[in-house]
């Protein structure tokens, strides 16, 4: 089996898209609507996500003919908290703004269902390799729905990027204003809702 | 490998779980020692920008904190009810600075002694409940003791986009030039509806949040309670 073979492929391509974890799998919603109001922590928790999913991947995956079956979620459990207490520490250490922004909510990825998801139904049952990519490919799928979901809600809400404001003072003087609604979670719901409707038309087309 | 081993057996659940507990012990044992440090002196950082904030030094560089904080602030006295210094605070950032809001009482309260173009300020730290969760904030009162001259407000946990918007300048800024005390010495400094009617006068008087009235009321609340302890020392210290 070479090392991106088709298998290898599907597993980190399919999450990106057909069996994306948010929007086929309707996996992490809480985090995706808390964390979304903005760019910059978005794009933190997506890769923290990534980072996590592919580790407890690998680590659950090395270990899958150890691990006691009975004690098996709980196995999972120990390595992906350990894995996010480690990370939340080094935010803190080094981009301590953006761990202050992010608060409960790194702590909280040891509940996201992608993590247990994957490790129970990919980790336990494949090789080292698939599972890193499984991992990779999971928590990537599901940070570009963060990306899109906080580029449009940092954009219409308060009219910046990354704290940069990209839109021009003229537009302003011309009477537009920036939408406050689009810093509630109620429209992070709405347009997770909406990108969820575009990937399901444009996949139905497909078939 | 785990042919010969049994995996369901009882001893080797207990030796697994126990082998895998105290291995992720240690990592994070190692790992919150290794970067203890740093994190100690990020939250020292975003408290002296926080304090900074108060006295309208804002949106500073995170490099240049450090420099611009020992440069405005004179030292962090802790004093008590009636004025009498405790604790001098000359090194500037080990007594007030060393307090949590559980280490302040009525007669153990920090006050931070700044000098911006040399004018003497002081700063006080404000600790509430909001409506989910925990508020704090510093307010700096000009030399006469009893005129704002800047505040700084931020919360754990109040909604976003209502509450939450005491963490914006446009709240805060409203603070600067507002009395604290009123003839009696009562703290007079208030945050009230827009249009409610009450005995507060107007140079006492700040606009309280559209849709976030628990919050509002929280600030208010916060600002009588911490305040109310630094009458006589502001009275004490400006005679």
């Amino acid at each position: 089996m070479g090392l991106l073979s088709k298998q290898n492929k599907a597993a980190l391509s399919e999450p990106l898209n057909i069996n994306n974890p948010i929007v086929a799998q309707v996996l992490g919603i809480c985090s995706a609507l808390a964390v979304t109001s903005q760019l910059k922590p978005a794009i933190v928790m997506g890769l923290s996500v990534t980072i996590i999913t592919a580790m407890a991947n690998v680590i659950i995956s090395v270990l899958r003919n150890t691990i006691p079956n009975r004690i098996r979620i709980i196995v999972q459990l120990v390595v992906v908290a350990a894995l996010v207490t480690i990370v939340s520490m080094v935010l803190k250490a080094f981009a301590y703004d953006v761990s202050v922004q992010l608060s409960v909510y790194v702590g909280l990825i040891i509940t996201n269902c992608i993590l247990m998801g994957r490790l129970e139904a990919f980790a336990m049952q494949n090789k080292v390799f698939p599972s890193l990519l499984d991992g990779i490919g999971n928590g990537l799928g599901y940070a570009w729905i963060l990306i899109a979901v906080g580029f449009c809600r940092e954009l219409l809400g308060n009219g910046t990027l990354l704290g940069y404001t990209v839109i021009p003072a003229s537009a302003y003087e011309l009477g537009y204003a920036n939408n406050g609604m689009m810093t509630m979670p109620a429209m992070a719901l709405i347009l997770v809702g909406c990108v969820i409707w575009v990937h399901s038309v444009l996949n139905n087309r497909k078939k | 490998m785990s042919k010969k081993l049994n995996t369901n057996s009882n001893v080797y659940i207990i030796v697994y779980a126990i082998i895998m507990v105290v291995v992720v012990a240690f990592l994070l044992a190692f790992v919150s020692k290794a970067l203890q440090e740093r994190s100690d002196a990020n939250v020292a950082i975003d408290k002296k920008s926080q304090i900074l904030a108060a006295l309208n030094i804002r949106n500073i560089d995170k490099n240049e904190v450090e420099k611009i904080y020992s440069q405005v602030i004179v030292a962090d006295c802790v004093v008590d009810a009636n004025g009498e210094v405790l604790k001098a605070g000359n090194d500037k950032d080990n007594d007030a600075f060393k307090m949590g809001s559980k280490d302040i009482s009525e007669n153990c309260l920090p006050l931070y002694v700044c000098s911006i173009n040399d004018e003497k300020k002081f700063v006080v730290p404000v600790y509430g409940m909001g409506l989910w969760g925990g508020l704090w904030g510093y307010v700096s009162i000009n030399s006469d003791g009893n005129t704002v001259y800047g505040a700084y407000f931020s919360h754990e946990s109040e909604t976003a986009g209502l509450g939450a918007l005491i963490t914006e300048e446009k709240f805060q800024n409203q603070f600067q030039g507002k009395t604290v005390f009123d003839m009696e010495n009562n703290v007079a400094l208030s945050v009230l509806k827009v249009g409610k009617t009450s005995n507060t006068p107007e140079q006492s008087r700040c606009d309280a949040i559209t849709g976030a009235t628990l919050t509002s009321d929280g600030v208010d609340n916060m600002l009588k309670v911490c305040l109310k302890n630094y009458a006589n020392v502001f009275k004490r210290i400006v005679k």
